[in-house]
């Protein structure tokens, strides 16, 4: 059907058989609105009710127990509390180094698995392990892990030549940084290895071989074939990672209760509802979190899926 | 018209919106607070909350209730550096216990938040109110209105080891006076080698320090809060003269590397192994602890940097919480706990404190001296107030938590990092922070 046709029918009234369609057509979209529906409900009650009554609890005065009263944007200045600032300093210092030791690591990982070899699928399998522990209780093992005098962890430095007694895995900000950096790199680079793998697989083996019979290195096809197409994947992977790690809680509430310096953002968060009994100055440091988030997703997005 | 699929969407839209309206419903249940006085024993089940470090007091308070009464009541206990966020969340979303045991330093906080019921007409009906621990109901007291009564009494006191004390050639009947002497004993206690430290603290946590070192600050005349409870005064003289002190001690080596990362839960640990000569620490740790060849315990009141004496009278307190809904029956159990029964043959006899002075010499506390003078300490101690203590001092996450850590362990001189730090206290003790 051509424009022209098309925009021909709008203009005269429908006759009598396409009027029969036109009621047939409304009641496909009656019925789809129908299936829709319940979604939508989950989706209104779990995600936009929740963010727009959290938009005006951060600009109401709202205690932990008692009423509530407006008081415009008031809250917002708890956003130049040095302890806040500590905390968003240290979440972004955090994800930086996540970001980048977990991509490095879960791409070689990715790289070292994706071909069919026999016994290829113990080592995904064992790679990809540790993702089946929550989060929480990864912690909590690692937390026994760090602080006990008789871990393994010391024996291992010990024997490693780092040290002569016990290591000081949560002491001060950067041990702790060091040490729960690794402790998510072995609860995730499993499972983003498998993301990147799936996607490493999905490059055609073609593109490989013509790019050898021409000569290229395998520094050239990687930056040349193998990154660009790997776009989507690599994408993923950085938004989940971004995204988690600023959004970085139980690990760091676990291990070192947010102390010396090492508390985040939601930690500074949780602080301020359930410690300052203040939910609106909480709501407050949601939405500026939420707003970040917003934009580094949709900055990610741009740039990695630009050539698409 | 609609078809048969229709119609199925429909149902399955109307079911959802139905669960959604059921999970949105949690609205304001008023609790059973009524302004009775009746105590009620009628085989109801009741559920109290109390803090880790209170746990065993706690608990054979319970057990002995249970054992004589149709009411049960089930104990649950938390981590202290959790215990204020478990509570304030629960008060959010109203799930909080028929019975709450706190810390008295956050019972203003409570009291003002209507956390607890209000309990001035049932205490009215007990023939010793005026008898109770002073500094614990003034901390309960707000409006002029009883919100909780003491539940038990924790002193800090100096503890020591007289075995280690002997071996060191130090006489274990005569404890140090002041803390210029503590240092000087833990000096010849150190030397005796073979993982054995001369003191201990609790380095990284704000709750141990403030219970241990201000009663020294006290005992000098000096002072940590303003009498408003709004404002911090720790930045004097004294308080930096005691925590150079302590920088001393760590530098030397008096005390185990472990102090600087010990936030809390293990901080008597070494001392009961009977690897510590002398330490600081509440008067409730002496039920716990197991005598022997290595260990026989010494108390001594805690001094200033040159003599006097003091004591931060802590402990907890307890009450009947706002959402109640069996609040004669908790009555039952509360009123219990301080009755004489309660306190002479359950908390004296596990050499712990009673909360009534008319029972301070009962006939366990004439048994060991050690009681005598946790007895007398209680009266000679402070109880500070603040309506935001807990935020400002108790927080991992708090401002007292780095003053106190950096006084001790920082880079500046202890008075510097004092003044340095003073502000942020005083700003968070007033709301604002």
């Amino acid at each position: 059907m051509t424009l022209v046709a098309s925009r021909e029918r709008r203009r005269t009234a429908p006759p009598r058989g396409t009027r029969r369609r036109s009621a047939l057509r409304r009641r496909r979209a009656y019925t789809g609105a129908l299936y829709a529906a319940p979604m939508a409900v989950i989706v209104g009650v779990l995600f936009v009710i929740p963010l727009g009554l959290m938009l005006w609890m951060s600009v109401n005065d709202w205690p932990l127990l008692g009423a509530s009263s407006p008081n415009g944007l008031k809250n917002y200045k708890v956003l130049s509390d040095s302890l806040l600032t500590d905390a968003i300093w240290f979440t972004v210092k955090y994800t930086i180094v996540t970001t980048v030791v977990l991509s490095l690591i879960s791409f070689g990982l990715a790289l070292l698995v994706q071909e069919q070899r026999p016994g290829i699928g113990l080592f995904r399998s064992v790679f990809f392990l540790p993702a089946a522990v929550g989060l929480a209780s990864a912690s909590l093992l690692f937390y026994s892990l760090f602080v006990n005098d008789q871990s393994p962890l010391n024996s291992v430095a010990r024997w490693l030549g780092l040290t002569h007694g016990t290591v000081d895995w949560l002491g001060t900000s950067n041990h702790a940084l060091a040490s729960v950096v690794g402790m998510i790199t072995w609860r995730f680079a499993g499972f983003y290895m498998l993301i990147l793998m799936t996607g490493l697989q999905a490059i055609d083996p073609q593109l490989f071989e013509a790019a050898r019979t021409d000569g290229a290195n395998r520094w050239q096809i990687m930056r040349s074939i193998t990154l660009p197409l790997l776009r989507p994947s690599l994408a993923l992977m950085l938004i989940l990672s971004i995204t988690g790690s600023l959004l970085a809680f139980d690990q760091f509430f676990i291990l070192t209760g947010g102390r010396q310096h090492t508390a985040t953002a939601v930690i500074a968060i949780y602080r301020q509802a359930f410690i300052r009994q203040d939910l609106g100055g909480a709501a407050a440091i949601s939405v500026v979190v939420l707003a970040v988030l917003l934009i580094i997703n949709g900055a990610q997005l741009f740039i990695l899926r630009r050539e698409r | 018209m609609v078809t048969s699929i229709g119609r199925r969407g429909v149902l399955a839209s109307v079911l959802v919106a139905a669960l959604a309206l059921t999970a949105c419903q949690g609205g304001s249940k008023k609790g059973g607070g009524s302004g009775g006085t009746k105590a009620a024993d009628d085989g109801t089940t009741l559920t109290l909350w109390t803090r880790a470090p209170t746990q065993a007091f706690t608990q054979s308070l319970v057990d002995a209730y249970n054992s004589s009464h149709k009411n049960k009541v089930k104990l649950t206990a938390f981590p202290a550096d959790s215990y204020q966020q478990k509570v304030a969340s629960a008060a959010g979303a109203k799930q909080l216990p028929d019975i709450l045991a706190s810390d008295v330093v956050y019972a203003p906080n409570y009291a003002s938040k209507g956390i607890f019921a209000d309990l001035t007409d049932r205490v009215n009906t007990l023939p010793y109110k005026d008898k109770l621990a002073p500094g614990h109901v003034k901390a309960a007291t707000f409006d002029g209105k009883l919100y909780a009564v003491p539940h038990d009494l924790d002193m800090s006191v100096l503890f020591y080891n007289k075995v280690l004390f002997q071996k060191a050639g130090l006489d274990p009947n005569t404890p140090p006076t002041t803390m210029q002497q503590v240092y000087d004993d833990a000096v010849k206690i150190n030397k005796l080698g073979g993982g054995v430290h001369g003191y201990f603290f609790g380095g990284d946590c704000p709750g141990c320090m403030l219970f241990t070192t201000w009663p020294m600050i006290w005992a000098d005349g000096g002072s940590v809060i303003n009498d408003k409870g709004d404002a911090s005064t720790i930045n004097n003289p004294q308080a930096a003269a005691i925590y150079s002190l302590y920088r001393k001690m760590f530098g030397e080596g008096l005390t185990p590397a472990s102090v600087k990362s010990e936030n809390g839960p293990t901080w008597t640990q070494a001392f009961t192994d009977g690897k510590i000569g002398i330490q600081p620490f509440g008067a409730t740790a002496l039920q716990t602890m197991k005598e022997g060849p290595a260990l026989q315990v010494g108390v001594s009141p805690i001094p200033g940097l040159n003599g006097g004496k003091s004591s931060f009278v802590g402990g907890d307190v307890i009450g009947i919480t706002s959402t109640s809904k069996h609040t004669d029956q908790a009555w039952d159990f509360i009123s219990w706990t301080l009755s004489d029964q309660a306190q002479v043959e359950v908390i004296a006899k596990n050499k712990n404190s009673p909360v009534r002075s008319d029972l301070a010499s009962n006939k366990y506390a004439a048994q060991d001296p050690r009681l005598v003078t946790f007895n007398q300490l209680s009266t000679e101690g402070q109880t500070p107030i603040s309506v935001n203590f807990g935020q400002t001092y108790n927080d991992p996450n708090g401002p007292w938590t780095s003053t106190v850590f950096d006084a001790v362990f920082g880079s500046k001189d202890p008075a510097q990092e004092l003044d340095d730090h003073n502000g942020s206290i005083s700003a968070s003790l007033s709301g604002g922070g």
